[in-house]
């Protein structure tokens, strides 16, 4: 339980004393060091007891993304240090602004790791509520009138989108109460998940369809996908990582969660095929989208809703194999997408534009940096040796083998995905350069080697306990 | 329980969905925004009052905190907003007030065949609570859909909140019901202080949000 008390009380810590921070770069420092510190005893969790009480709880599912949490927050914490000074240098922020940045970014930390380790639906909801919060305000830092306008718009699709799934927690406690009786106990999952079937079926149907609009809107499934190409484009370039790496899976994490109380239960209506069919819906509709995009950061926007259309694809189709693929794909693309976004922002920072058009020529002009976002870009398109291939190559398998039907939208959606990837990667790395040239700037791409490293390892060979750990999970999923 | 009892929850939750219902109504901003504090109070006492009756004490804070925030220091900060930047004091509808009444009503008829059947083992004061409560919520939905200007969304957005605390304070013994408030009250707070930070009306030249509708494309 200590554990679980340093791994919240960190960030939650920092987050009250950043804003004190006399200069942003003792801020960026301050935040650099508490998501190591964070990161570091995330790890801990392998060597202790699995503390479960009715607050917090750690199982299978909920320790890989912590983990996972806590690595990309600590390498975008790096990646953003550099971003911030660069932005401050050439005045697109205003240092004045700047002081609740770090602070945010450390509330969001402790809000993603509330939601994940929180034994409770209602702790569940006020995190991912807190992180809407946190989001909108770090969407709005620089102040234009773009960026004002993307965090009003994510603030009240996802407004509502929370207040949607308070209504589904309320029926999931309302189908609770009359077997487990009042009190905290009966919202707790652990406990939940014991009692779950004998709880009334029709109550939990008519509570996932609110959870699935609820948390689906902050998870970015098509039709209620309309926010994030917008906070994710108008965003600070960090914020944009951890918005993609992090806060989707977080939705979906809730999700499921859900899924196997329905699961457990038995009786209700299958949740599979809602998931099924919002998830292919995503895919297909982000997969042509991104033929159109004249902004970097929005494009690589739609791939993301397209991956977590495919995750969601993979868990509504359930199975151990279908399970173990969307685990792996969920890490993976956080690992890659996280990773483009930090290229993305260097990019933006040599050539001065997110503007696609005036993006040409990279591997001539900046050599490290156009190979790495050609390497990112193989990876996200889910070509061999990656690790987003793997996970892939499954889902399509499995699907051939347990609904036919289902593979050819699903095929479908990922080569017109892969098209459009490989059209923009011609113009991107080999065309001609043109536009600004600046020298230097750049910064570090370490965080980016390491999120691609791993994501190349797990497309090579995945360590054996890692296997089990996952086969675990499927099996909880059901 | 005494028949007494009952009515009189029945009738303060009734009232929080008829006061849904003049939001719709209405055409002043000033009107609008002081239905939207008589709807809180409407809140507040039943919240109140199931507090009184079932003895669950936690919940008088509920009432005291839709009562001093949303009826009183929310409706002041929304007047001072419209009267400091001149915001209009007609509301601009995308669909009529007839219409939207009648969408309203099919609303709440919706979330009544809805919700009795499916609750058909739980004590019928909560099932009816939660059938007025989702028609709130639905009501605000509908709000933020149909009327066009930013502050008549924020106060959609409050009264969809307070359909969902009525149903969280239906529900017996439901815990974290203060805590779930309190987080509801920051997020709108930080949406008004965001209009006054932000300046939106600077930017956006007005509050309409059509003009957000322009930004639907791509940054040229």
């Amino acid at each position: 339980m200590t554990v679980i008390l340093f791994i919240l009380g960190l960030p939650a810590v920092a987050a009250i004393l950043l804003p004190l921070a006399p200069s942003h770069k003792v801020g960026a420092k301050t935040n650099i060091g508490v998501c190591m510190a964070t990161f570091c005893v995330s790890l801990a969790l392998f060597f202790v007891d699995r503390p479960t009480d009715l607050l917090f709880f750690i199982d299978d599912f909920n320790i890989y993304l912590v983990v996972l949490t806590t690595f990309v927050g600590l390498t975008t914490s790096f990646f953003s240090a550099g971003y911030i000074a660069h932005e401050i240098e050439h005045k697109h922020l205003d240092v004045r602004n700047l002081r609740f940045y770090h602070a945010m970014f450390q509330a969001f930390m402790f809000t993603m790791l509330l939601g994940l380790v929180a034994n409770n639906l209602g702790f569940l909801w006020v995190a991912v509520e807190g992180a809407t919060l946190a989001t909108a305000l770090m969407i709005s830092l620089s102040r234009t009138q773009a960026s004002i306008k993307a965090a009003w718009k994510y603030f009240i699709l996802c407004g509502v989108g929370i207040a949607l799934a308070l209504f589904g927690t309320i029926l999931v406690y309302l189908a609770a109460q009359p077997v487990m009786g009042a009190g905290l106990h009966a919202m707790a999952w652990s406990e939940l998940m014991r009692w779950g079937p004998q709880f009334d079926p029709v109550l939990l149907d008519l509570a996932f369809v609110f959870l699935l609009i609820g948390y689906g809107t902050k998870a970015g499934l098509a039709p209620l996908h309309a926010w994030l190409p917008d906070a994710h484009g108008e965003g600070p370039t960090p914020v944009s990582a951890v918005l993609s790496g992090l806060l989707l899976n977080v939705a979906l994490y809730a999700l499921l969660r859900f899924k196997m109380l329905l699961v457990a239960n038995g009786k209700t209506l299958a949740p599979g095929p809602l998931m099924i069919g919002m998830g292919l819906m995503s895919l297909v509709l982000a997969s042509v989208m991104l033929y159109r995009r004249r902004d970097i950061k929005r494009m690589f926007a739609y791939s993301s809703i397209e991956h977590i259309g495919l995750v969601t694809f993979a868990f509504g189709l359930g199975g151990a194999m279908a399970n173990f693929a969307g685990l792996l794909h969920m890490m993976l693309h956080s690992l890659t997408k996280s990773a483009i976004f930090f290229i993305v922002g260097h990019v933006a920072h040599v050539k001065g534009t997110q503007n696609l058009a005036d993006l040409r020529g990279l591997t001539v002009s900046h050599p490290p940096l156009g190979w790495t976002l050609v390497l990112a870009m193989v990876a996200i398109a889910g070509l061999p040796p990656l690790g987003l291939f793997t996970s892939e190559f499954l889902m399509v398998t499995t699907t051939v083998s347990q609904a036919p039907l289902l593979a050819a939208p699903l095929v479908l959606g990922l080569l017109v995905g892969f098209g459009a990837l490989a059209l923009r990667l011609q113009g991107l790395a080999f065309g001609t350069p043109r536009g600004l040239v600046h020298t230097g700037g750049g910064g570090s791409l370490v965080p980016i080697y390491a999120h691609l490293a791993l994501v190349l390892v797990a497309g090579v060979y995945l360590p054996a306990p890692l296997v089990r750990w996952f086969e675990a999970v499927s099996r909880l999923l059901g | 329980m005494s028949t007494l009892h009952y009515d009189i929850a029945h009738v303060l939750d009734g009232s929080v969905l008829l006061l849904g219902f003049l939001l719709l109504y209405q055409r002043r901003m000033f009107g609008l925004i002081n239905i939207f504090a008589f709807q809180a109070l409407g809140l507040a006492l039943a919240a109140a009052w199931q507090a009184h009756v079932h003895g669950e004490s936690h919940l008088y804070a509920t009432a005291l905190i839709a009562l001093s925030v949303k009826a009183g220091i929310i409706p002041y900060a929304l007047r001072r907003l419209i009267i400091h930047f001149g915001i209009h004091r007609t509301i601009d509808t995308a669909l009529g007030i007839g219409p939207s009444l009648v969408a309203g009503a099919t609303l709440v008829a919706l979330s009544v065949m809805l919700v009795l059947p499916v609750t058909a083992d739980s004590a019928a004061l909560t099932r009816e609570k939660l059938a007025l409560a989702l028609s709130t919520v639905l009501i605000g939905l509908l709000m933020m859909i149909t009327r066009r200007n930013a502050i008549t969304q924020v106060i959609g957005f409050m009264a969809l909140e307070n359909g969902l605390i009525l149903a969280a304070v239906g529900v017996q013994g439901m815990p974290l019901v203060v805590e779930m408030g309190i987080a509801f009250e920051v997020m709108v707070a930080f949406i008004i202080f965001g209009i006054f930070f932000f300046h939106i009306r600077d930017r956006f030249e007005s509050l309409d949000l059509q003009y957000l509708e322009s930004h639907r494309g791509e940054r040229r």
